[in-house]
């Protein structure tokens, strides 16, 4: 792999590593104070590697719902990563598809957001490289929260818990600083959102479908009508 | 949590996460789609962002949503005049701690 994709994709990755770190850690505490074994939290990390998901999965095991009702909430719940593959698929054009089966599995909120605006071409090192850094982030983290329990300041772990909305609004700001469209299309679905999660009437982690495929679907229709503001990405 | 395992529940929790990641890599990626479909698709990460700050962001600090806010504000307003993400997302961290630990 190349030096220099590789030495990027971990500069980029560094900030993800900084958000992960700490959630992963408030999981791996959660799940030792819920009696979940050691390989057991370690697995859900490893081999699932979706926080929100994980955590509603200790939530609903402590109300007693059964396997097959928490699997189905965790399909509803990661569905929106579909819809990010779905415009990554576009962007990353591997030519051994075998390094697509790696590629998915680190297709998180934070990785998905990074790769959408790095300007470069999506090589198989960056994107690899990346998500190793995610990964190592909430793997590590996971393992540290259950074996040293409380060991990080509880001021200093709330702070954190900004770092991964910075992360994404660094990421959008040269874009929606670039195109008034852009600018109008994350505020309406900010707005969309905010709404349809105050409404509480959808499944967790369907509010965020709803509004991709409501704005995108807003984007398309704007783009057609006017299409001279082209976007710099993509 | 008694006595039984949870691997099984984990295996299909994997399973159930990794299908719908994968699955657009083998069956879009070689697809030729129609312009408006292909200003959709570029259309996502600007959606998808948006509604992953708000209104998450709001909350991120639950004792104390004001600092979270202030943290935010901090890299709004660096963006605006400087790029990068360490610093933003550095820097809003330590407003955010500095909002809480002075309260």
């Amino acid at each position: 792999m190349e030096t220099q994709s590789v030495r990027a994709a971990l500069r980029a990755g560094i900030p993800i590593f900084i958000g992960y770190f700490p959630a992963a850690v408030a999981f791996g505490i959660l799940a030792e104070t819920t009696g979940t074994t050691l390989v057991e939290a370690f697995l859900f990390s490893a081999v699932v590697f979706a926080g929100a998901s994980q955590f509603i999965a200790l939530n609903l095991l402590a109300t007693g719902m059964s396997p097959l009702g928490i699997i189905l909430t965790t399909l509803l719940v990661n569905f929106r990563h579909f819809l990010m593959s779905t415009y990554l698929s576009t962007r990353i054009r591997e030519r051994a598809t075998a390094w697509y089966i790696p590629m998915a599995f680190g297709v998180t909120d934070e990785v998905f957001s990074v790769l959408s605006f790095t300007r470069e071409k999506l090589s198989r090192g960056f994107v690899i490289m990346l998500e190793l850094t995610a990964y190592a982030g909430w793997v590590s983290g996971t393992l540290a929260g259950f074996l040293l329990g409380g060991f990080m300041p509880p001021i200093l772990t709330q702070s954190m818990g900004v770092a991964l909305y910075a992360l994404l609004l660094a990421i959008l700001m040269p874009e929606i600083k670039s195109s008034y469209r852009s600018l109008f299309l994350a505020l309406a679905s900010g707005a969309l959102n905010w709404i349809l999660v105050s409404a509480d009437v959808l499944p967790t982690g369907w509010s965020i479908i709803v509004c991709i495929l409501v704005i995108a679907s807003v984007g398309a229709v704007l783009s057609m009508s006017m299409p001279r503001e082209e976007n710099a990405h993509g | 949590m008694d006595n039984t395992t949870l691997i099984p529940l984990i295996l299909g929790m994997a399973a159930v996460t990794y299908g719908p990641r994968l699955a657009p890599f083998i069956f879009f990626s070689n697809m030729k789609v129609p312009a408006v479909v292909d200003a959709f698709l570029k259309s996502i990460p600007v959606a998808a962002i948006g509604a992953l700050i708000i209104p998450g962001a709001f909350t991120a600090t639950p004792d104390m949503p004001v600092a979270a806010l202030l943290g935010m504000a901090f890299t709004l307003v660096y963006g605006l005049f400087r790029g990068g993400i360490i610093i933003p997302v550095l820097g809003s961290v330590a407003v955010a701690w500095l909002v809480l630990t002075m309260a």
